[in-house]
C-alpha cells in the first residue's frame, strides 16, 4: 500500500459521513427555503414580516445584553483567579466551569429553581418574584452558560501576558486601575472579541434552555421550532434555519480569526 | 555495499533547483561525507538516496547492482540517523532499537539476541529499558543509531547527527562516532556542515556548493589541492589575496609576493597557519588585534591588503597591537585557483 | 472606599459563583428532600430518585449507549482524518476541517431540521436509535479532530514518520505504531470530551427523537414539564453524578495534552 492510498483510506470514512449526514442536509435545507410560493423572496418576507423581524431584533437584542453581561462578570472573575493565587481558588474555578457539560434544558431548570413560582427568590422575598418565564429569566439562562465559556477562553489568554509588561508599568509608576487599562485589556482584546462573538453565538442559536422556560418570549429557535412542529411551515423553518446558521457560523469565524480555538457552543 | 548514483537532480514544485545532476560512486565499507554549507543541497542529496524524496526523472540509484530508484523508503533497507534523531517518544530504547527487526518479522529470541548485541556495542547496557525522555543528549544520539544499525542496513545515512549536541559532547561523540562505523564496517554517508566533524569521521568527503559537488577526494587531498577557491574557503579557511596579478608575482598593498607559477585571472588563497611573522619577510603589516588561543595566537593584521590578513602565530611571546611586523608567505602554500563564477 | 474597591473583583467572583452553585445545589435538596416547599424538615428521602429510576432507566442506558456509540463512530472517522489533517497543513485541509466544523458553528436545531427533512422519509433509519446517533457524531466529531490535530501538530510527526519508514515500516504500520501511541493523549481528551458531549446533548436529539426513544436530556425535559419539583430534581441529580466526574476526566486530560505538548 502507498502513502497515497492510505491517506485515501484514512478520509474515505469522512467523506462519506460528511458528505451524507453534513453537505446534501445542508443543501437540501437551503433549497428547501425557497419552496414556497415566495421562492428566494422568503429572505426578504422574514424582514417584511412584524413577527420574524421582532423575532430578529429581540433575538439579538438578548444575545447582545448576554455578551456585555458575560464578559464584564467573567473578565472580572478571570483576571481576578489568574492573579491570585489562595486557598479555595480552585474550588471556585471549578464552580465557575461546572455549567460547561450542562445541556440547555438543565440550564433552563436551574433558572426555574431561582425564579420560578417554587423559586428560591419567590420563597425569600416578600411579594411575587417571579421572574424565570420572562425575558430577564431567559437572559439569566443565557448568561449561566456564557459564563464558563468566556472566562475559560479569558483566563487562557491572561495566562499568556508576560508578567514583566505589568512589572514594567508599575516601575513607570502606573496604578493598579491604569494597569488594567493600559496593560491587560489591551493585551487582552483579541481574546475579549473571540469570546464575545461565542458568547453571542452560543446565545442565538441556544434552544434547550429557551424551551424548558416555555415562554412566548419569541427567539429565533423557539420560531423555527414552532413553525416546524405546529404551523409544518417548513420553508419558513428552513430559511429561518439558513439565517441563524449564518449569523452564528460568521460570528465564530471571527472568533477563530482573533483566538486559535473556540470554546464549543452548545446552551 | 557499493553505492552508485546517476544523474541525480531535484527541481522542487516551486521551480527551485535544489540538486543539480550529480554522479556518485561509494565503494564497499567506505565513508563518504557530503560537506557544504546550509542550503547546498547535501541534505536533499541524501534524502534521495534514502527515498525520502523523490528526483527528477532520469535519476538511477542502485545498491550493488539492483536500480532502487522507484523503491520507497520501507523497502530500501537503508538505516538513517535523523538530525532530531527521530526516536519513538512511545517506546523504550530496547523498543526502539528493536522495531526495525520487528519489521523485518524475525523471531521474538532472535530480535532479543540482535538488540543485546547492538546494545552492547554501542555502549547502552545502563539504559536500555529507560523511555526515550530520560536520555541526554548523548545517549540519544547513540541510541539513533544502534536503532539504524540494529536490521542490518544496506547503507546507514546520517543527517547532521551531531548538530544537536552542544559544542563539548559534540567534539567527543564525533571521534566515538567514527570508530562506532569503522567497527560497523558499513558503507556509509553523512552529511554535515562541519569541515572537523567531516575530516575527522569521512574516508573521503564531497564538498557541495549551490546544489552541486565541488569537489570529492580524501580530506588530506582536499586540504592540499582544493580544485576551487570556495573548496579552498569551505576546507582550511582560506582567506583570498587581493592584489594585482603580474606573471608570477602577485602585488599586495604591503608588498610583493612570489607565486608559485605564472597565473592569470585566477585568484590567490592563503591559510592563516601560512602566514609568517619573519623579519625577512616582504610583506609589511600593522598588527590589529591579538587573541591568545592556548596553544597559538591568532593576529589580525592590517595594512597587506584593504581588508584584514589572520595569521596563526604560535611560540612564547607574540606582537602587541599597533606594532608593525613584517610578513612572510612560502610559494608553495598559496593557493592559485580559478575565481569563483555566482550560479 | 480604596479598601472597598480592591474587593470588588472578589466580590464579583463570589458572586457569579453564588448564582451558578445556588440552583445546583437547591436542586441536589429537592431531589433528596420528601417535600421541597417545606423545605429539609421535611425529611430526607431517596423516593424520588427511586422513581426517577423506575420512570427514566430507559433513557439514562440509551444515553450511555449512544455515547459509546458516538465515540467508536468519532474515533474511526476522526482519528484518520486528524492525522491527515496534522499531517498535510495547508490551505485544503484548512477548509475541509473548517467544513467538518460546521456543526460547531451552526446551532443544533438547524443541523436536525436538515437531517430531517432528507432521511424523514427513510422510516426505518428515521426511528432508530442511528439516527440520534448520526446527530451526536455530527455534533462531537470536530472536537475530537482537533484534540487530535492539536496534538499531532505540537510533534514533529513526519520525522518520526520518516524514522519508521527508513526502519521498514509502511504507511498503515506507522500509523499503529507511532501516529496512534503519540497521539494518546489528544485522543483521550477527545473521547473524554464525545462522551460528555453526546451524553448531554439535547437540542439535535430533540428534534430526532421518537416516543420510543428518549435519551437523557430529553427525559430531564420530560421531567420538567411533567413531573413535580422534586422528581425533575432527582433526575438532574443523577444528571449531574454522571457529567460532573466526566467533565472533571475531560479537563484532567485535556490539561494533561496540552502539558504535553508543550
Amino acid at each position: 500500500m502507498t502513502q497515497r492510498h492510505f491517506i485515501f483510506l484514512c478520509l474515505l470514512p469522512l467523506a462519506i459521513f460528511t458528505l451524507a449526514f453534513l453537505a446534501i442536509p445542508l443543501g437540501r435545507l437551503i433549497l428547501a427555503s425557497r419552496e414556497s410560493e415566495a421562492g428566494w423572496g422568503i429572505y426578504l418576507q422574514i424582514l417584511q414580516t412584524p413577527r420574524y423581524l421582532s423575532t430578529l431584533v429581540q433575538t439579538v437584542a438578548v444575545s447582545l445584553a448576554v455578551t456585555v453581561a458575560a464578559l464584564a462578570i467573567s473578565t472580572t472573575a478571570g483576571l481576578f483567579l489568574v492573579r491570585n493565587r489562595f486557598a479555595g481558588r480552585n474550588a471556585l474555578l471549578s464552580i465557575l466551569t461546572l455549567p460547561l457539560a450542562f445541556p440547555g434544558v438543565v440550564v433552563g431548570f436551574m433558572i426555574i429553581l431561582l425564579g420560578g413560582r417554587q423559586g428560591l427568590v419567590n420563597q425569600l422575598l416578600p411579594g411575587h418574584w417571579v421572574f424565570a418565564y420572562s425575558i430577564f429569566g431567559l437572559f439569566l439562562g443565557y448568561l449561566y452558560f456564557s459564563i464558563p465559556r468566556v472566562l475559560l477562553t479569558v483566563m487562557a489568554a491572561a495566562e499568556k501576558i508576560d508578567p514583566a509588561l505589568e512589572e514594567a508599568a508599575r516601575t513607570l509608576g502606573a496604578s493598579p486601575w491604569r494597569i488594567v487599562t493600559d496593560v491587560l485589556l489591551p493585551a487582552l482584546a483579541p481574546a475579549l472579541i473571540a469570546a464575545g462573538a461565542i458568547a453571542f453565538a452560543t446565545a442565538m442559536g441556544a434552544f434547550g434552555t429557551a424551551f424548558t422556560l416555555a415562554t412566548d418570549i419569541d427567539v429565533l429557535p423557539m420560531v423555527i421550532y414552532t413553525e416546524f412542529t405546529l404551523s409544518a411551515n417548513i420553508a419558513m423553518a428552513s430559511a429561518l434555519s439558513v439565517v441563524l446558521g449564518v449569523v452564528t457560523w460568521a460570528m465564530l469565524l471571527i472568533a477563530r480569526s482573533f483566538s486559535g480555538s473556540a470554546v464549543a457552543a452548545g446552551g | 555495499m557499493t553505492l552508485t548514483l546517476r544523474n541525480i537532480a531535484k527541481t522542487f514544485p516551486g521551480g527551485t533547483t535544489a540538486l543539480r545532476p550529480t554522479d556518485l560512486e561509494i565503494a564497499k565499507g567506505e565513508i563518504l561525507s557530503l560537506l557544504g554549507p546550509s542550503g547546498c543541497g547535501k541534505s536533499t542529496l541524501l534524502r534521495i538516496i534514502a527515498g525520502l524524496e523523490t528526483p527528477d526523472p532520469g535519476a538511477s540509484i542502485i545498491f550493488d547492482g539492483e536500480d532502487v530508484t522507484q523503491q520507497s523508503v520501507e523497502r530500501r533497507k537503508i538505516g538513517m540517523v535523523f538530525q532530531s534523531y527521530a526516536l519513538f517518544p512511545n517506546m523504550s530504547v530496547r523498543g526502539n532499537i528493536g522495531y526495525g527487526l520487528k519489521m523485518q518479522k524475525l523471531p521474538k529470541a532472535e530480535i532479543a539476541a540482535r538488540v543485546a548485541e547492538v546494545i552492547d556495542l554501542c555502549r547502552l547496557g545502563h539504559y536500555a529499558d529507560r523511555a526515550i525522555t530520560a536520555l541526554s543528549g548523548g545517549q540519544r544520539q547513540r541510541v539513533a543509531l544502534a536503532r539504524a544499525m540494529a536490521p542490518r542496513p544496506r547503507v546507514l545515512l546520517l543527517d547532521e547527527p551531531l548538530s544537536a549536541l552542544d559544542a563539548a559532547l559534540r567534539g567527543q561523540l564525533r571521534d566515538e562516532l567514527a570508530l562506532l562505523l569503522r567497527q560497523f564496517g558499513i558503507t556509509a554517508i553523512f552529511v554535515t556542515h562541519d569541515q572537523d566533524e567531516a575530516m575527522a569521521i569521512a574516508d573521503r568527503v564531497a564538498v557541495m556548493s549551490q546544489g552541486a559537488v565541488a569537489q570529492i577526494g580524501t580530506p588530506e587531498a582536499l586540504y592540499r589541492n582544493p580544485a576551487t577557491s570556495f573548496v579552498a574557503r569551505f576546507v582550511g579557511d582560506a582567506m583570498p589575496l587581493e592584489g594585482q596579478v603580474e606573471g608570477a608575482h602577485l602585488q599586495l598593498l604591503g608588498g610583493i609576493l612570489r607565486l608559485p607559477k605564472v597565473a592569470g585571472g585566477q585568484q590567490v588563497l592563503v591559510r592563516a597557519e601560512d602566514v609568517r611573522i619573519d623579519p625577512q619577510g616582504p610583506l609589511t603589516a600593522r598588527v590589529e588585534t591579538v587573541t591568545f588561543l592556548g596553544t597559538h595566537y591568532r593576529i589580525s593584521l592590517a595594512g597587506v591588503m584593504t581588508g584584514p590578513l589572520f595569521a596563526l602565530h604560535s611560540g612564547l611571546s607574540a606582537p602587541r597591537p599597533g606594532d608593525e611586523v613584517r610578513l612572510s608567505i612560502p610559494p608553495e602554500a598559496l593557493l592559485v585557483l580559478p575565481r569563483e563564477v555566482a550560479a | 472606599m480604596r479598601h472597598l474597591s480592591r474587593h470588588i473583583p472578589l466580590l464579583v467572583t463570589l458572586l457569579a459563583c453564588a448564582f451558578l452553585l445556588i440552583p445546583i445545589i437547591q436542586s441536589i435538596l429537592a431531589g433528596l428532600t420528601v417535600n421541597y416547599f417545606r423545605g429539609l424538615s421535611s425529611g430526607l428521602t431517596l423516593k424520588w430518585i427511586g422513581q426517577v429510576w423506575e420512570l427514566y432507566a430507559d433513557s439514562i442506558f440509551l444515553s450511555i449507549k449512544l455515547a459509546l456509540a458516538c465515540l467508536a463512530g468519532t474515533l474511526i472517522i476522526g482519528v484518520p482524518a486528524a492525522y491527515v489533517l496534522a499531517r498535510n497543513p495547508g490551505r485544503a485541509t484548512r477548509m475541509l476541517e473548517e467544513f467538518i466544523s460546521l456543526p460547531l458553528a451552526i446551532p443544533g436545531l438547524a443541523l436536525a431540521l436538515a437531517l430531517l427533512q432528507l432521511f424523514g422519509s427513510f422510516h426505518g433509519f428515521r426511528t432508530s436509535w442511528t439516527f440520534i446517533l448520526v446527530g451526536h457524531i455530527l455534533y462531537t466529531l470536530p472536537f475530537m479532530v482537533r484534540s487530535v490535530v492539536s496534538v499531532l501538530a505540537a510533534i514533529d510527526l513526519k520525522t518520526l514518520e520518516e524514522g519508521a519508514a527508513s526502519l521498514g515500516a509502511g504507511p498503515a504500520r506507522r500509523f499503529i505504531d507511532v501516529v496512534v501511541p503519540n497521539a494518546m493523549p489528544g485522543i483521550l481528551a477527545g473521547a473524554l470530551t464525545v462522551v460528555t458531549l453526546s451524553i448531554g446533548e439535547f437540542n439535535l436529539t430533540w428534534m430526532l427523537h421518537t416516543p420510543h426513544l428518549k435519551t437523557l436530556p430529553v427525559g430531564l425535559a420530560d421531567s420538567y414539564a411533567s413531573m413535580r419539583l422534586e422528581v425533575a430534581s432527582a433526575y438532574t441529580l443523577v444528571f449531574f453524578v454522571m457529567i460532573v466526574p466526566l467533565l472533571m476526566a475531560m479537563q484532567w486530560a485535556s490539561a494533561r495534552a496540552q502539558r504535553i505538548m508543550k
